[in-house]
């Protein structure tokens, strides 16, 4: 349960660590939060020869918040994501939401944000909200900085569109139309753990009708799935309408592709997509 | 930068229970392994080793953490308190007796994470329910109590804390 034996360096530039990513490509592992990589390290299951620490570049520690969103650095832990979210755009967002299912709070004062989108776990609950809220995460490498829509970033289990000598160097959120209602609900063994299944949402409420919505569902495939079918047949129906919310019902349990899963059963995820929906839609009706 | 460029020791200076410290360490070295092994502070306690059990607790910069998630290296400038230094300086006092009171604890090996966990919990929100208490204990495995006779513990620390204010 020791980590291998690794090099360690922890830069205080921008522009250390992205030379040591260049120098080092896929045998180096960024340090964040480490909530992940040092279990990995512990497990053995990673072994990089260096691990590139960027815990003492300052500039990544910023966070943001102005009318086109929020955006978090590098360095924003989940903690403190939660604080800003709650603090600058209400405690009804949709990250304020989920945030408090991602492990424990010890772990919540270290693990990262951007940390978690850069490990791309099928199972977590930010990548999935990411995409729902058409997030954008921004590369730095040797050529300069990228942004990448999060429908585009998340590749499959553990992958990106990351390179190896690229660092995610924050994320933006974009802000939400006014009046915008969130659910979020995810189902674990117990509170902290990987959601067995979990669904992020947002929608458009007017005069009780749905104009408009988006559901990402996490723990099903290999990476966050949108639910583009079961969103068209809740557009333009009520939210009281049990017909409309049956149908929504059916479509995700048909939609969604299931990865196989070691311990739940498809036919079991499936059940539970139509359920969790209902549950978002009931989120929807309290107006926040 | 050569693999000769990089250090199989650091240098750390910083402050654990009060007592400003200087140590060398190897840089893959845990948090909690230095704690325990090269300061002797054996109250925060090596569990699983990979984040899952909360036995390793510790409070770095004022927050509770993992000890095995964290390397002793990235500790250099932190403020650091085990379970010692909130035992001398008394802050866990109302929580450490009402663990006592309702036998809380069988072998021991979970209560000073569950206590460092559970004052944390207590200084953000005096008055949790008994949901809010397992919600917060969620990331701490007690593989004897059943969990019952803590959360009972917190809530008394709890009614004692807001009867005392």
């Amino acid at each position: 349960m020791k980590p291998a034996p690794f090099a360690y360096t922890a830069p205080t530039e921008l522009e250390g660590a992205l030379a040591l990513l260049r120098e080092h490509g896929d045998e180096a592992a960024v340090l964040a939060g480490g909530q992940s990589l040092m279990p990995l390290l512990a497990l053995r299951m990673t072994a990089p020869k260096v691990l590139v620490d960027i815990n003492r570049i300052e500039p990544l520690r910023a966070v943001g918040h102005g009318g086109d969103g929020l955006r978090f650095g590098a360095l924003v832990r989940h903690a403190e994501a939660l604080r800003a979210v709650r603090d600058q755009v209400g405690p009804a967002h949709l990250l304020a939401q989920a945030l408090p299912h991602v492990a424990h709070q010890a772990i919540r004062h270290r693990g990262t944000v951007c940390g978690s989108l850069a490990l791309a776990d099928p199972a977590a609950e930010l990548p999935a909200c990411a995409v729902c809220l058409e997030a954008e995460i921004e590369l730095q490498g040797a050529s300069g900085r990228r942004f990448v829509p999060a429908d585009a970033f998340f590749e499959g289990v553990y992958a990106t569109a990351r390179s190896v000598d690229e660092l995610v160097v924050g994320v933006r959120f974009p802000a939400t139309a006014p009046g915008t209602r969130f659910g979020f609900v995810e189902v674990a063994r117990r509170h902290g753990d990987y959601a067995i299944l979990g669904l992020a949402s947002w929608a458009r409420v007017v005069d009780g009708e749905v104009a408009d919505c988006r559901l990402v569902y996490f723990g099903a495939d290999e990476r966050p799935s949108v639910a583009t079918r079961t969103a068209r047949t809740l557009r333009g129906g009520r939210l009281d309408d049990p017909a409309t919310r049956a149908r929504a019902k059916e479509c995700a349990l048909d939609e969604l592709t299931i990865a196989p899963d070691a311990t739940y059963g498809e036919g079991y995820k499936r059940r539970l997509a139509g359920a969790l929906l209902e549950r978002v839609v009931a989120q929807w009706g309290v107006a926040g | 930068m050569s693999d000769q460029g990089f250090e199989a020791t650091a240098a750390i200076a910083c402050t654990v229970n009060g007592e400003p410290v200087r140590a060398t360490v190897p840089v893959r070295q845990s948090l909690v392994d230095w704690l325990r092994h090269g300061l002797g502070l054996t109250g925060s306690h090596v569990g699983c080793e990979h984040g899952v059990c909360g036995a390793c607790t510790v409070v770095v910069d004022g927050r509770t953490m993992r000890g095995c998630l964290l390397l002793a290296a990235q500790a250099d400038g932190a403020v650091i308190e085990t379970i010692e230094g909130a035992t001398a300086s008394g802050r866990v006092e109302a929580l450490q007796e009402a663990f006592h009171a309702r036998a809380a604890l069988q072998c021991g090996f979970c209560t000073p994470g569950m206590v460092l966990t559970a004052a944390e919990l207590l200084a953000d929100e005096p008055s949790p329910d008994r949901p809010r208490i397992r919600e917060a204990l969620s990331g701490n495995y007690c593989r004897c109590t059943g969990y019952h006779a803590i959360v009972d513990a917190v809530a008394d620390a709890a009614a004692h804390a807001v009867r005392e204010r």
